[in-house]
């Protein structure tokens, strides 16, 4: 067949359809762009944490020799009592500057005793106690260094080449030191078991571990059966009336109500009202709980919601009350679903900090708590307070909290979705 | 005896119960052999004693823990000799604390020093008298309740007693608490966030705080000041709020959407599910998180890049802040958008790929209009949690009231404020720590409005197409 007579709109239409593909190429690309955007911002922010968080993995130790002499430690070897209370700071200053005889100037010393660790001395206390032997004896120590000196490390400059926190005296020792082969880097397993502290080198997070799992219990324990049971009600019991319809409106909008405002509450009300202590993991699990409570519900509504309704009319039909038609028939099917949506809700729990702040978990506690009334303070808070220190070394520290913080994370979102893949194959 | 041993000591008193009720239930009977001639199992006999005993004795526990302090103070005050109790209340709760402190050493063993007031160390020994005897007390108190409810419901038991019943009464009026709980967190929002704010405006007259251009809540009080005298002028703050919500919308809104258009029309499922997990990432990362990413990566990069072109950038600029708030909303922008535009109707997009429209047209003119109100819904969802969220801005945002546009400027915003006046301490009668009520109370009232459009566009959209 010949084409017939060119039809003008036809002609229209192809003159225009360059330009039209050419417009669908770029809002495509335009898409891509935006696709890239998400995956190149998620890259960024894990690398830039990641390469942060490294360097607190790792600490460097300086062996000391020190002369445990008694006459320095003003006691004897048959008083197991004096060894807890002896003067270790004169061993530890007596010792350096045996080490170091030429350091005579007031300044030049405090540069001295600026590479060593305050903690040096009870780590030579915990030696002796340990040995009690030793008396007497000139034993190596092996101490943590400063943080400054620990960051300057890490910075793997050339030797002797100086950087800002540190001076001249400073980075030559180092540089003895080290040929001397008296630095030594490990693994810091003082971040896992250490507590909060004012100095970079000795904090840790198993203060703001312990004070996060606390206040994680205190939330699972009061919003996932409140949540629950408030589920069930919603769903199986409650008439459809202006009371339920105020109910069922209000924990949408509870839901999406700004987190610091649950902050506010607790502090007036919890706090201020009934009188609960400031800063303790049960008015932080108390709070949070409120705040998961719309999350769970919705979640676990949805899980019942999806239970057939011919098991409800089995369990009916043999005679089962409307009671234990929903606890023994319809919950145990919704479990599941129920289970996924409280770790997704004690997920965001977890990384909650705002609310935290208004009741008081922000103070600098280095006292790991034993029980739900302690003060306390939760991984998020700890991450702000340490971003927040002016010592250049808590930005490596704050970056492994948070690193900590996003694994625990991951693993509890990774076990909500395995428990939603496992309960949709059994479907 | 401390609370949490009570409730254990409750719930292990329940546990016994349970077990003496099934007991009971089985001899009501007349032996075990006979149990079907109950009305109910002897488990559900079990459980309704375990309920009656448990739970009024909880309920006692929780009022004793409400009203204990309150009443120990009066009962103090009482005692007090004349001269101290009719101090003013800040004087008194000093006296008071005092008093308190001395106690706690009487409790723990410690000897009062002999160089004490005579009236103090006296006031101490009787707390410390009254709180031995309030927590004697308490404990009776508690055992008696649930003992007594106990035996008055175990006495009732009989063969034609209907316990099942009575359990499932109690059963579905604890669900129908548990639901109310929702509400009352809801009113426990309004009115502690309103008592306070009202309170506030006592000092500080509305229209100052709503449209006053000074904010400085840090000035001393004095007493012969005029009160505000427009240091607490909100509107510095609601223009920084807006300012870096703006930004972070330019951000999250059209990549958020694009992402969501790319995902569901054009691309593969292998990338969707690559995708998709990459999303959560962003949405999971607590903000804590983005806060520490936007102070000490984001916010230095823009200075530098700022300084290498000749613009002076502040170190914490509106533009930091917005722009990571804005990577924080992109996830809840695309999913949210995502629900709306896969809930048009295939046969819409189907009609117009028919007629010859490419895709890209077809997703302009006939899926985002068909959207529009979930997109909207959407945008404005997203909108209210910006305006809500505290720690990026607290930790990458200023402090200090600024009236700017300038996105290169440091402003400060409504959640910071607030942190910055309640944290540390506090007394709840300055009108500074009442202040953060009242910007609590702005917010409050701003998502909730934001929220409820939203739901009410995405709710009339639906209406169209279901």
């Amino acid at each position: 067949m010949t084409r017939a007579v060119q039809n003008p709109i036809t002609e229209k239409v192809k003159a225009s359809l360059k330009r039209r593909h050419r417009k669908e190429a770029s809002f495509k690309w335009f898409g891509r762009m935006a696709v890239a955007l998400g995956f190149f911002l998620v890259f960024a922010l894990l690398a830039d944490i990641t390469s942060k968080s490294l360097p607190a993995f790792h600490q460097y130790w300086v062996k000391l020799d020190i002369e445990y002499r008694s006459d320095w430690l003003k006691i004897n070897s048959d008083d197991a009592k004096g060894f807890a209370k002896a003067n270790y700071r004169k061993v530890f200053k007596r010792s350096v500057y045996l080490a170091y005889p030429d350091v005579k100037k007031r300044r030049d010393k405090k540069s001295l005793f600026k590479l060593f660790s305050s903690n040096a001395e009870f780590t030579i206390k915990d030696h002796l106690i340990e040995n009690p032997h030793d008396l007497g004896k000139n034993i190596a120590i092996w101490v943590r260094m400063d943080d400054d000196i620990d960051s300057y490390l890490k910075e793997n400059l050339p030797n002797g080449q100086l950087s800002s926190r540190i001076n001249q005296k400073q980075a030559d020792w180092v540089v003895i030191l080290k040929q001397q082969g008296r630095i030594e880097k490990r693994f810091n397993f003082s971040f896992f078991t250490h507590s909060d502290s004012r100095e970079p080198e000795l904090a840790g997070i198993r203060g703001a571990f312990t004070g996060t799992l606390l206040t994680m219990l205190v939330t699972l324990l009061l919003s996932f059966p409140l949540g629950v049971a408030a589920a069930i009600y919603l769903e199986e019991f409650a008439p459809k009336n202006r009371w339920t319809d105020i109910i069922e409106v209000n924990i949408n909008n509870l839901a999406a109500v700004p987190s610091i405002i649950f902050g506010l509450l607790g502090l007036a009300v919890i706090i201020n009202i009934f009188g609960l202590p400031r800063s303790a993991p049960l008015v932080g699990g108390i709070v949070l709980s409120l705040m998961t409570l719309p999350t769970i519900i919705i979640a676990s509504r949805a899980s019942i919601k999806a239970v057939p309704p011919s098991i409800r009319e089995a369990a009916l039909g043999i005679g089962a009350s409307k009671t234990q038609m929903a606890f023994s028939h319809v919950l145990p099917m919704a479990m599941p679903g129920i289970l996924t949506g409280t770790i997704i809700g004690l997920a965001q729990a977890l990384g909650e900090t705002a609310p935290l702040l208004m009741i008081g978990m922000v103070a600098f506690i280095v006292d790991i708590p034993g029980s739900v009334t302690d003060a306390a303070t939760v991984l998020p808070v700890q991450i702000f307070l340490w971003a927040d220190s002016p010592e250049r070394a808590f930005l490596a520290k704050t970056s492994a909290a948070i690193l900590v913080l996003l694994v625990f994370l991951f693993v509890m979102n990774m076990s909500a979705s395995l428990l939603r893949q496992k309960f949709e194959k059994n479907k | 005896m401390n609370s949490s041993t009570l409730i254990f000591v409750i719930l292990l008193l329940s546990l016994l119960s349970y077990w003496y009720a099934i007991q009971r239930s089985i001899k009501v009977a007349g032996g075990i052999t006979r149990v079907k001639y109950l009305t109910s199992l002897p488990k559900q006999f079990g459980l309704l004693t375990a309920l009656w005993c448990g739970v009024p004795a909880l309920v006692v526990l929780l009022l004793w823990g409400i009203f204990e302090a309150s009443v120990i103070d009066s009962l103090l005050v009482a005692y007090l000799p004349q001269s101290v109790a009719q101090l003013n209340s800040d004087q008194l709760g000093l006296q008071l604390n005092d008093i308190h402190i001395l106690a706690s050493d009487l409790a723990n063993g410690k000897l009062l020093q002999s160089s004490l007031e005579l009236s103090k160390s006296d006031a101490a020994h009787y707390l410390f008298q009254v709180q031995q005897n309030a927590s004697v007390i308490k404990v009776a108190l508690v055992v008696l309740v649930s003992a007594s409810a106990t035996i008055f419901i175990t006495s009732r038991f009989s063969q034609k007693y209907p316990a099942r019943v009575e359990l499932e009464k109690i059963i579905t009026a604890l669900l129908w608490a548990s639901s109310a709980v929702a509400l009352l967190t809801t009113l426990g929002i309004v009115l502690s966030v309103l008592f306070e704010s009202i309170q506030f405006f006592q000092s500080v007259p509305p229209w100052e705080f709503l449209f006053g251009t000074e904010w400085s809540p840090q000035i001393a009080m004095r007493t012969d000041q005029v009160a505000g005298s427009g240091a607490f002028g909100a509107i510095p703050l609601f223009a920084g709020t807006l300012l870096i919500t703006l930004i972070a919308m330019c951000l999250s809104v059209p990549s958020g959407l694009m992402i969501a258009i790319y995902l569901s029309q054009y691309a593969s499922s292998r990338l969707r599910s690559i995708a998709k997990p990459m999303l959560e990432i962003l949405a999971g990362v607590p903000t804590v998180v983005y806060g520490f990413f936007a102070a000490l990566t984001v916010a230095p990069l823009i200075r530098d890049l700022g300084s290498s072109v000749g613009l002076s950038v502040a170190s914490e600029s509106a533009l930091a802040a917005g722009l990571v708030m804005g990577i924080m909303i992109i996830p809840f922008v695309s999913s949210l958008s995502d629900d709306a535009i896969s809930a048009v109707p295939a046969s819409l997009k189907e009609g117009s790929l028919g007629l010859g429209a490419t895709p890209s047209e077809t997703i302009k003119l006939v899926l985002l209009p068909a959207a529009l109100p979930g997109i909207v819904g959407a945008i404005l969802l997203a909108l209210s949690r910006a305006i809500g969220e505290t720690m990026i801005v607290v930790m990458a945002a200023g402090m200090a009231a600024n009236l700017t546009a300038n996105p290169l400027e440091s402003v400060t915003t409504i959640t910071v404020q607030i942190v910055t006046l309640l944290t540390g301490d506090q007394e709840f009668d300055s009108p500074k720590t009442l202040a953060a009520f009242a910007l609590g109370l702005m917010l409050f009232v701003t998502t909730l409005v934001l929220n409820i459009i939203a739901l009410k566009v995405v709710r009339k959209y639906r209406e169209v197409y279901d």
